[in-house]
């Protein structure tokens, strides 16, 4: 069974712990396993955009080492956790300055040089395992379901760092749904911003700001959405009320490949 | 070092954005989902700081309206990167301040509802406090 080193992130380990967790059986089910780092930390949910913010990025170094000395990728599920680890990997790889204010932190246990493959685990389904492979190995295809790919802000951009997919017409997710047999909805909102933390004291405007995905995803016709952020998740469902439902794109997985049950014992006994 | 005075272009090492290069073409303030939130607009911020009129920046309601989606250093045909340049007038203000007039820490427990991701939380914290 091929092996990948994992990084959950803090959101996956209690919110979001179905994006996880549906992650792990479907892998089960397609033959690799997600190895979890020890004693990771939190990557802190933003990526530290000021030049002057080094301990900030430290975290995601640390976990980035832990891939490297492992041999293998570090596989990652949460939108905002693949983007700062991405990122931090970019900048240890490209930014000599970073790089050796970095190493100097990390004395004892580095240097660290940006040499760990980052991937989402929607690339390993694309890129390692390969889509046509995964529609082989559905069991129950979604068939006649009319879902809708929200890919938000984070996986995308900035594309020249990401390298996800186009950053205007992403066809990524779509391309997932369709191996699975659902039918995919193509809506225009689906790469904007979803509000993201201004939903703590602003919940006006993030309301507003998801509605506008969710309608336009309605409009063109979808009745489910899909996401790998839990913050999307949150503020389109507190928008939507349940009406246009937002589901991690794992929990399908687990659905197609008919383990969704196994996940449900699973979380019951941990 | 950068003296104490000097604070359009230690504003510029912060963010390491490239404010000269701007041709005013205006596509950070069309492609900002933010844009009817912020008293001065990404194109006008890039503006500021070719003035150099940090003090209009960080007291401006930009800082906070600003989320960082990147739509505008994605679109940007001279890589400017405006969100850069407001996100380093944000840390300016936190870091001079400590805590923020956006949000504090006390007024969070009021603000969580169970639903609530941690994601939020942490984003949240690191942008408002320092």
């Amino acid at each position: 069974m091929v092996v990948y080193t994992y990084y959950p992130g803090c959101t996956l380990k209690t919110q979001a712990a179905r994006l996880d967790s549906y992650a792990r059986v479907s892998a089960r089910a397609l033959g690799f396993e997600l190895e979890e780092i020890d004693q990771w930390q939190c990557c802190g949910a933003v990526y530290p955009l000021g030049t002057d913010e080094v301990a900030a990025k430290l975290a995601c170094v640390r976990a980035l080492m832990a891939a490297r000395d492992s041999g293998r990728p570090l596989v990652t599920l949460c939108s905002a956790c693949h983007h700062v680890m991405k990122r931090v990997n970019h900048d240890m790889r490209m930014d000599k300055d970073m790089r050796a204010k970095v190493n100097n932190y990390l004395e004892d246990e580095g240097p660290y040089g940006g040499e760990t493959e980052v991937l989402h685990y929607l690339e390993v389904l694309h890129k390692h395992l390969g889509f046509a492979k995964l529609k082989e190995m559905v069991v129950n295809p979604l068939s006649g379901r009319k879902i809708g790919a929200y890919y938000g802000c984070m996986l995308l951009r900035p594309s020249a760092v990401m390298e996800f997919d186009d950053p205007e017409n992403p066809t990524l997710f779509e391309n997932f749904l369709k191996a699975l047999g659902a039918e995919q909805v193509v809506f225009p909102q689906r790469n904007e911003c979803c509000g993201g933390y201004i939903s703590l004291r602003e919940r006006e405007r993030s309301a507003e700001m998801a509605a506008k995905v969710a309608d336009s995803a309605a409009r063109h016709g979808a009745e489910e959405l899909i996401t790998a952020c839990p913050l999307c998740l949150y503020n389109v469902n507190k928008t939507s009320g349940g009406k246009l439902p937002v589901v991690y794109f794992t929990e399908l997985l687990a659905q197609a490949l008919g383990v969704e049950a196994e996940e449900e014992e699973a979380a019951h006994v941990g | 070092m950068l003296g104490r005075t000097d604070l359009p272009n230690r504003l510029r090492v912060i963010s390491g954005a490239k404010d000269k290069d701007c041709m005013k073409c205006g596509k950070c303030s069309a492609s900002c989902p933010s844009y009817e939130k912020m008293d001065i607009r990404p194109h006008q911020f890039v503006s500021y700081l070719q003035r150099g009129d940090v003090d209009a920046m960080m007291n401006s309601t930009t800082v906070w309206a600003c989320l960082c989606c990147y739509a505008c250093i994605e679109r940007c045909p001279r890589d400017v990167k405006p969100a850069q340049i407001i996100e380093a007038a944000r840390l300016m203000l936190i870091r001079r301040q400590g805590d923020t007039p956006y949000v504090s820490a006390d007024d969070i427990p009021e603000l969580l509802d169970p639903d609530t991701p941690q994601q939020l939380l942490v984003s949240a914290l690191r942008k408002y406090t320092k």
